[in-house]
Formats: structure tokens, C-alpha cells, sequence
């Protein structure tokens, strides 16, 4: 391999902030394993990518998830070199990426749709990358085995790529990547092909294969739950920026952004303005008249302010009406509703309730969580319930210009 | 009485293939046969023989045209291809769209005026007194006036230009159906771009080169019209033979053979070339 920094960086290339840094680190400890600064991308007019800067722990899986047209899928063809940035400036393992085509880059990608050589069985496929480098055949045979065998599948380098199921196939396009030890593997929505069932068993397993590989993932996903369950880290991405890097526990319990509460989990939004603060606390009243209690998620709001307030179905207490409202009236805001709907998913089940509010009739509808106790395994359409929620669980963020009108929800 | 219905409406479907296959093809060829089977012994007297077939092993200047004009169709199917392959993969891969469109318009336009004016087209820029003449006298990279006619590469020029459709349209068509990020990911696992062509890229094109060898390889050999006009009396086409017995000598018997010779003769470099490819005829003609 060529040693960092060997490519000659093509000048006039970066901006002078970047020129100034030292280029090739000298010890490489907390090298990450991928370093994008200030990288943006534009078509035309159009900003795909806009100014995204993050770093990538060795070792680690680090997903992008955006909804389709977020530009994640522009970024990631960026770090495989398939496109140059219109400005900034991406690093692999310290050395800088500028110019160097994508042969030349110790990246592997899993395309979305695998991009499995169909001329070729799944042995030709998976030693494809070290036959262009020149590999002995000995060596070529043996390390394509260790890699079938590493994934799952061994012994199954003469089978054609028709002969494969849509599982075994994602497993030979990992094992194809990853023979050539790259530094980084990309893999672009590998599941979105396949069916739910087999999506769900994939999850755990590119997990495991992560481990044991040890290799750096970049994943990119518009699916939450696959960004959720199997990363470290992860980036969310909307109109091309990233609106919030963290863990997944930081992106569902404090999203940064009013996109990121609404995108990452479900949540009942409310969108209203500020009537008084206390600190970080508030009182809002909403479009259709509700008051609702919350604490600003990030900076302090000003009364006057417009305001989206998320609150997570699972955060919201409820009980029977005719109960007496005992069990929720410490909190700070209640609401009483009706049953509109009970969307029955067993451990995942949902009510949805139609609040009274202010005397109108036919107000809002909330989604609430079932609590698991059995206790409402009764639960019909019509019938009343008292509903509750902490301030600390409605989440007030500034209300974005362009966000999505009050009754679409999230 | 449902079961004579449906056989009814299948023979009225099948009449005019039936007739087309019949007369049009199965009964001039048997005719032919057995004309090319005749010997002349007298005046308006035949006898049964394979004189007609020795004749042509006897005669080095037909059995030597006959293997020039192969080989000369083999060069012209390999030089259309290597022509026509970048330009159907500019029209497949990178101008897509409208842009693309066009090009394939533009391959298509000079098959709209018939062979004859085209070849005339040619002959004008390549003749004595013809603009590629002129323009070298006009360069100085000529005393006086070049012949560019009449010699083999004049013919090859040809052939190409007539042929080039037939090889673009298969290659097109093949190529559109190859997955951008298979090429891609050829690249990305450091492949050159001459290891992508060789195992992604032609691999894939492979029925689509040879349905397209085919087409163009039959109608090069088959040529009467671009030899005779570009390569003049030397031209040595094996067609302007077959004329020549059919029409110059009025010797059918003659001409016939030669006809069944070159029919053989193109059968079984088809044959080989599928051998060689490892494409089967069926698979081949399915994909275009």
C-alpha cells in the first residue's frame, strides 16, 4: 500500500483554513479512521451536501440516517470517491482523499443493490478485488475461503450468483468487501431489498460481522431502526447538513432539532407559541388552543416565540376517566380524550386519543403508548381517558420555517 | 366445437408466417439446390452430377475469392465493432436522455436514403476528382490527384458505414441493461479501467456483440452493391461471382452452387463464432 501522503495533493483544491493544517499526522493515535471537514456539495444550484464536518472512531459503525434526498447518499459517494467535493475536505485514516480516484482509495462499498458480478460465481466475485491487485491464486483461494467462512458461508465458491438467497447474497458482498481489509467499509441501504422478516435478522448480524471484523462501518439508511440497532454513532441528516451526531440513546432521549424529535421515534408534535418562561421551563399555548407545559430543548425561548413541542407516546400517563384522574393529576399537563382508535402491536401498542379541549369538539388526536400491565387489554373505541405528561417529557424547539403543518404529525 | 374454433383462429395466425417461410424461403432454396445439382450435356439436355460444386475447387480464382471475401467480412464485422462499440456506449451510458436519443437518430438517418445514393456518397468523397482528393492537393500533401477508390480499403469503408446500425443497436440495447454499480463497484474494489471493460463491461455486452456480429457479418458477405461500386472490376466479391453466372454467363447451374457455397460458407463461420463465444443461437437472438 502507498504510504500516506505519497498522492500529491492537487492544490487549489481546498480552501487556505485546511491548507494551513497539517496534513499527514505524525503519530497515529486518535487518527480517525475518517475525517470529513467542511465538505459540501453542489449540483447546480442545488446544495446536496452543505458544509458537513464529522470524524469516525476506529472500529466503530457509524450510520448516516436521513430521509431519501437528505444527501447522504451524495456524501457516502463522496468518501468512495465516485464524487469530488465541490469544497472541503476528506481524510481516510489521516491521509487526505483529494484527488485519489476510487480505485485507489482503501474504501470497499456494498452497494445497495450489491452489485454482485452476475458473469462470475460467488468465488470469482468475492477474489475479484485481490486478482486486480495481483495476488498470488494460492493466496487469492485461501483468503476468499477465510472470507465465505467468516460470514457464514462456507465452501460456496462455485455456486452462481442466481443460486443465492437474498441473505446469502448481502453476506458474499460483505465477504467481497471486506477481503480486501479496507479501512473503512461503506454500505449504502444493503437491507432496503430485502424482506422485513430477513431485514430484522441482518440488523443483528451486520452488527456481529462489524465486531468481528473490527472494521470501521459507514452505513447510510433512511430507516431509524436499522440506524438504531446497530450503530455507535449516529449522524442524522436533513436538506444536506447533519443536524445532530450521537449515540442513538442521545438522538431518541434529547434530539438537538425540532427535525431530529420528529424523524428519530414517534412523537405527538404540537406547534403554538410561547406564553411565559421560567428558565428553561415554558408554557405554550398551541394552534388549537391547548396549553401545554415543556422545557426548551436548547436555548432559552422568549415569550412570543413559535414553538414545536414533541412529546413521546411512551412518556404520556393514562388512565380510565371514570376512574377518578388521581393517577395524573400531579402532573404538569393533563388532558382528557377519547378513544378514536386502539392500534393493537402487542408489546408496541397504541391508543389513539381525540382530545376535549377548551369545549371544541373534534379537537386533536394524540398517540399514547399502552402501558404492558393488561390493565387495559379492554381498552374500546369511545371510551374516556385522562392523559398526562411531564414537562420535562414535551421537548419545545424553535419552530422551523419550513416545517410541516400541525396536522401532519411525525 | 370450442376446440375447432381455437384451431381455426391459430391456422389464420400462423397462414401468413406459413406462406412467408414457404415461398419465400424453403422453395427457392430446394429450387436452387436441385438447379446446382444439374449438369449441362447438350443443348437443353441435363444430367444429375456434382460437376457444378468440383468446378469451384478446380478454380483457384473462385475458391480464393471465396476466402477473401470471408476473411474481408471478418475484418469489416471486427473494425464495426471496434467502432461501434465506444459509440453505443456513449449513447447507453453517458449521453442518456434526450441527447441520446438523438445520437441513436443520427446512426439512424443514413438508412433513410437507399444503399446506392450512400454508396454514391462515398464515391464522390472518395473518387479522383473527389473532395478528399481535392482537400490533400489543397493541403500540399499531394502533387496531383490521389485515387482513394477502387482498392480494398475503400471497400472496407464501406462495408463498415453500411453495417454500423446493425452493431450499434444490439450493443445499445445490451448495454442499457448493465447496472451502472457494477461497474462502479469494479472500480471501487481497484479494478483499472481496462480490467472493468474486460471482466464487467464485455462480458455483459457478450450476446449483444454477437447478435451484432452476426447481422453485420452476414450482411458483409452477402454484400453485392459496396464491393462492386467502391472496389470496382478488382473488387473479387464473392456475390459479384454469383452475378456473374446468374446474369453475365446465364450459367444458373453454375451460379446456384456457388449460392449453396456461400450459404454453407456463412453457416459455418456463425457456428464458430458462437462456439468460440460460448453463446448459443437462441440466447443470442432472445436478447435483441
Amino acid at each position: 500500500m502507498t504510504p500516506a501522503g505519497a498522492l500529491p495533493l492537487r492544490p487549489g483544491h481546498m480552501s487556505e483554513r485546511l491548507v494551513s493544517r497539517e496534513e499527514v499526522p505524525v503519530s497515529n493515535v486518535s487518527v480517525p479512521d475518517l475525517e470529513c471537514r467542511e465538505v459540501t456539495r453542489i449540483f447546480g444550484e442545488f446544495r446536496a451536501v452543505d458544509g458537513v464536518s464529522f470524524t469516525v472512531e476506529p472500529g466503530s459503525f457509524f450510520s448516516i440516517l436521513g430521509p431519501s434526498g437528505c444527501g447522504k447518499t451524495t456524501l457516502l459517494r463522496m468518501i468512495a470517491g465516485f464524487l469530488e467535493p465541490t469544497s472541503g475536505k476528506i481524510a481516510i485514516k489521516g491521509r487526505d482523499m483529494t484527488g485519489v480516484p476510487p480505485n485507489r482509495r482503501p474504501v470497499s462499498m456494498v452497494f445497495q443493490h450489491l452489485a454482485l458480478f452476475p458473469m462470475m460465481d460467488v468465488g470469482r466475485n468475492v477474489g475479484f478485488g485481490l486478482r486486480q491487485q495481483g495476488v498470488p491464486r494460492a493466496e487469492i483461494d485461501r483468503r476468499v475461503a477465510d472470507a465465505l467462512a467468516r460470514v457464514g458461508l462456507p465452501g460456496i465458491e462455485r455456486r452462481r450468483i442466481e443460486e443465492l438467497s437474498g441473505g446469502q447474497r448481502q453476506r458474499v458482498a460483505i465477504a467481497r468487501a471486506m477481503v480486501l481489509e479496507p479501512d473503512l467499509l461503506l454500505l449504502d441501504e444493503p437491507l432496503g431489498a430485502l424482506d422485513l422478516k430477513l431485514r430484522e435478522h441482518m440488523k443483528v448480524e451486520l452488527k456481529k460481522l462489524q465486531e468481528g471484523f473490527g472494521t470501521t462501518f459507514v452505513y447510510i439508511t433512511h430507516d431509524q431502526s436499522e440506524a438504531m440497532v446497530m450503530s455507535d454513532k449516529v449522524a442524522v441528516m436533513n436538506n444536506g447538513r447533519f443536524e445532530q451526531v450521537g449515540r442513538p440513546q442521545d438522538l431518541y432521549y434529547r434530539p438537538a432539532t425540532a427535525f431530529v424529535a420528529g424523524f428519530v421515534g414517534d412523537a405527538n408534535r404540537f406547534v403554538g407559541k410561547v406564553v411565559t418562561t421560567d428558565g428553561k421551563g415554558i408554557v405554550a399555548r398551541t394552534d388549537d388552543g391547548l396549553e401545554v407545559r415543556a422545557v426548551a430543548a436548547a436555548d432559552a425561548l422568549a415569550p412570543g416565540t413559535r414553538v414545536e413541542i414533541f412529546v413521546r407516546p411512551e412518556a404520556v400517563r393514562m388512565a380510565r376517566a371514570a376512574a377518578g384522574s388521581d393517577a395524573t393529576a400531579a402532573e404538569a399537563n393533563h388532558a382528557i380524550g377519547t378513544v378514536q382508535d386502539v392500534l393493537f402491536n402487542g408489546a408496541n401498542s397504541r391508543v389513539l386519543v381525540r382530545l376535549e379541549q377548551a369545549g371544541q369538539r373534534g379537537g386533536r388526536e394524540m398517540d399514547v403508548a399502552i402501558p404492558q400491565t393488561g390493565e387495559y387489554a379492554d381498552l374500546s373505541r369511545g371510551e374516556r381517558l385522562s392523559l398526562a405528561w411531564a414537562a420535562e417529557a414535551a421537548r419545545a424547539y424553535p419552530a422551523r420555517a419550513d416545517g410541516p403543518s400541525e396536522e401532519a404529525g411525525a | 366445437m370450442r376446440r375447432r374454433e381455437v384451431g381455426i383462429s391459430l391456422y389464420l395466425l400462423m397462414t401468413p408466417l406459413v406462406l412467408w417461410l414457404t415461398l419465400l424461403i424453403i422453395l427457392p432454396h430446394v429450387a436452387m439446390f436441385v438447379v446446382s445439382l444439374r449438369e449441362r450435356v447438350g443443348v437443353g439436355t441435363y444430367a444429375f452430377g456434382l460437376s457444378n460444386y468440383l468446378t469451384f475447387f478446380q478454380e483457384p480464382l473462385y475458391w480464393n475469392t471465396f476466402l477473401r471475401t470471408a476473411i474481408m467480412s471478418v475484418l469489416a464485422t471486427v473494425l464495426t465493432f471496434l467502432i461501434g462499440f465506444p459509440v453505443a456506449w456513449y449513447i447507453a451510458k453517458i449521453a442518456r436522455g434526450r441527447l441520446g436519443q438523438a445520437l441513436f437518430l443520427a446512426c439512424l438517418i443514413p438508412f433513410w436514403v437507399s444503399e446506392l445514393v450512400r454508396t454514391y456518397g462515398w464515391m464522390i468523397l472518395l473518387r479522383e476528382s473527389g473532395v478528399f482528393s481535392s482537400l490533400l492537393q489543397f493541403l500540399g500533401l499531394a502533387d496531383g490527384p490521389v485515387e482513394l477508390l477502387y482498392n480494398d480499403a475503400a471497400i472496407m469503408v464501406g462495408l463498415v458505414y453500411t453495417s454500423m446500425l446493425f452493431m450499434v443497436v444490439p450493443l445499445v440495447t445490451t448495454l442499457e441493461s448493465l447496472d451502472d454499480s457494477l461497474v462502479e463497484a469494479a472500480y471501487d474494489m481497484g479494478a483499472s479501467s481496462w480490467a472493468v471493460l474486460r471482466e464487467i463491461i464485455l462480458p455483459h455486452a457478450k450476446p449483444g456483440i454477437v447478435s451484432g456480429a452476426i447481422v453485420v457479418f452476414m450482411l458483409s458477405l452477402g454484400n453485392y452493391l459496396t464491393p462492386i461500386l467502391l472496389g470496382g472490376k478488382s473488387s473479387l466479391w464473392f456475390t459479384g461471382l454469383i452475378y456473374d453466372q446468374f446474369i453475365t454467363r446465364f450459367n444458373w447451374e453454375q451460379g446456384s452452387a456457388f449460392g449453396f457455397l456461400l450459404l454453407a460458407l456463412s453457416s459455418a463461420i456463425v457456428w464458430a463464432g458462437l462456439r468460440l463465444s460460448g453463446q448459443s443461437l437462441r440466447d443470442t437472438m432472445a436478447r435483441t
